[in-house]
């Protein structure tokens, strides 16, 4: 499917407006040859749910768009992926992965707060960007961010008290609310909720599903139901290839490939 | 035929059993004796530090021993004040950790958050070497090579005999040692913590400092305070290179006697056995012992207390 429209204009079928596209996209673990010829459009302002069964490569394809696979060796990326409005080749080795790392935030399957204080978890992003900010601009900022992960009322009154000292699922959501804190144009989201417990996984949904049309977001998730519950549009991947990406509602009432018909079947994976 | 393979198995496990068991006693034995060994030298430590302590109590002079300035068991009117040995110890221990401490940490940083796997194997081999270095070369070093380079450039008037040497170059002596304990704790740090902070856009160094640094922080401390402890019970650098004199100062040009030092210098003269000068030397081994013992609990504590969080 993807190989026809490969060298005409790209169009990924329910996408409206991209914020970021691939193109003949590979990807390399040394000799393997994990991601292969993926092309794909990212829906500006909504969520995409990444899907597919383990070692399908879409925490691979997710970790391209912050060049994470750079902080490794023998790593290797070849063809683009184009960063809207600008449209910048984000895996280009002349582009700055730092400089990408920037404008795309990133929330992983573990919460992972530094050892700092909950309000300095979240000070970090806008610290390392150096420029001067007001403390009061710092305090409303962080508050800003804090709100935005719904997690404000449960932390206002012990801001200075270490971010390990939350339980799991407040730590997952200091990590969404220092990814929120810098404004980043794409967020990205490694299957957030598998360390979690069920109630805490609601909200981080729930959280997820309140950003949905106001930050571009890439979901990987191996829960085919969260993945329904809270994207627009939905990528079934299969052995390093797109198979399917569309509409979330097309691909689980009415895909098109048999193989993603298998999978959201339970046939496989 | 049934009754014969009844009886077999059990037998061949009476014999395994046996054999297990000796092989558990044996083993037990040689844990045995180090703890032996250690409760016995801790026991003629205390003992032999009890009848001193009990001489100067019987004379009324017990306080003497922790506030008197002066050490000099070896003279007619001899003084037993601790305080010179206990100033000669940490001053040279402080000279030592301000070389270690900037020198072992950013070592450890380098090797742990920058070095790519062919430096590091490079670096801690060599590292290693640093510290199979028999102290009495150092001491030595420092003597002959640093004692004199120092009297050429900075401090001509530097004594033969001095703390600041010593320091020095024990200081070289434990950056191996602050580094690697430093570099293990570093490289516990999960790399998911890494991989957070890279995510935000933050570079190596900011990483590094901002994050693995405050992440690894007991051990870090750890790998300070066994630093420390090292340092003090250290002998033969200080022993050749800072002398035997015991002095209340802080001059480092001076010389300086530690508690070790002394220890040495004295059990190589003759003292009579069972004189008091004698035994003055089980009260300041005693000492050094509290010292170094105290140091490594509040290690182990640090290292306890920090540790789980990030485990």
């Amino acid at each position: 499917m993807n190989k026809a429209v490969m060298q005409s204009e790209l169009k990924t079928p329910g996408v409206t407006k991209p914020k970021a596209e691939c193109r003949n996209l590979n990807f390399f673990y040394g000799s393997n040859n994990a991601l292969k010829n993926i092309n794909l459009q990212i829906e500006d302002r909504a969520v995409t749910a990444l899907i597919g069964p383990s070692g399908c490569g879409k925490s691979t394809l997710l970790r391209c768009f912050n060049r994470m696979h750079d902080l490794y060796p023998d790593n290797r990326y070849e063809g683009e992926i184009k960063l809207f409005p600008d449209g910048i080749n984000i895996v280009s080795s002349r582009v700055d992965a730092i400089e990408m790392r920037l404008r795309i935030g990133m929330v992983f399957q573990k919460p992972n707060p530094f050892p700092k204080s909950i309000y300095e978890n979240i000070a970090y992003g806008l610290r390392i960007r150096g420029d001067r900010i007001k403390k009061s601009e710092l305090d409303d900022r962080v508050q800003k961010a804090l709100e935005g992960a719904a997690l404000w009322n449960e932390v206002k009154d012990r801001l200075k008290e270490p971010g390990t000292s939350l339980s799991g699922g407040q730590q997952q959501r200091l990590c969404i609310a220092r990814a929120l804190a810098t404004d980043p144009e794409i967020i990205l989201f490694d299957e957030p909720t598998s360390a979690l417990d069920p109630l805490s996984t609601a909200k981080v949904e729930e959280l997820i599903g309140e950003l949905n049309g106001k930050v571009t977001i890439l979901i990987v998730t191996h829960n085919m139901q969260q993945a329904a519950r809270i994207s627009k549009n939905t990528v079934f991947m299969y052995l390093g290839e797109v198979i399917e990406a569309d509409g979330t509602e097309k691909v689980f009432t009415n895909p098109s490939q048999q193989k993603t018909h298998e999978y959201i079947t339970g046939r496989f994976g | 035929m049934a009754a014969a393979s009844a009886a077999k198995p059990p037998r061949r496990r009476v014999t395994h059993k046996l054999s297990e068991r000796i092989i558990e006693w044996l083993l037990f034995l040689a844990a045995a004796s180090s703890v032996a060994v250690t409760v016995g030298i801790v026991y003629v430590l205390v003992f032999e530090s009890y009848v001193f302590f009990e001489y100067l109590w019987k004379e009324g002079r017990l306080t003497e021993f922790f506030t008197h300035t002066r050490w000099t068991p070896a003279f007619d009117d001899a003084e037993y004040g601790i305080l010179p040995l206990l100033n000669g110890t940490i001053l040279i221990a402080g000279i030592a950790l301000l070389i270690a401490v900037p020198f072992g940490l950013t070592t450890a940083i380098y090797i742990s958050e920058f070095a790519g796997p062919r430096a590091r194997e490079v670096i801690k081999p060599i590292m290693e070497i640093l510290s199979d270095v028999p102290t009495v070369v150092y001491g030595y070093f420092a003597f002959l090579f640093v004692t004199p380079l120092l009297k050429a450039t900075l401090f001509p008037d530097i004594s033969a005999f001095n703390a600041l040497s010593a320091g020095l170059v024990m200081g070289i002596m434990i950056i191996p040692y602050v580094a690697s304990v430093s570099e293990d704790a570093m490289r516990a740090v999960p790399m998911s913590l890494r991989e957070g902070s890279f995510a935000m856009g933050a570079t190596r160094l900011e990483t590094a400092i901002r994050v693995v640094f405050p992440a690894a922080i007991s051990g870090v401390l750890a790998a300070f305070i066994l630093g420390i402890s090292r340092a003090v019970g250290e002998t033969m650098i200080v022993k050749i290179a800072a002398g035997s004199q015991p002095v209340m100062t802080l001059d480092p040009t001076e010389s300086a006697a530690t508690i070790t030092a002394f220890i040495v210098a004295i059990s190589h003269g003759d003292l009579p056995y069972g004189s008091l000068a004698y035994l003055s030397i089980y009260a300041a081994g005693l000492t050094l012992f509290v010292m170094t013992l105290s140091f490594n609990l509040i290690a182990f504590f640090i290292r306890k207390r920090y540790r789980e969080i990030y485990e």
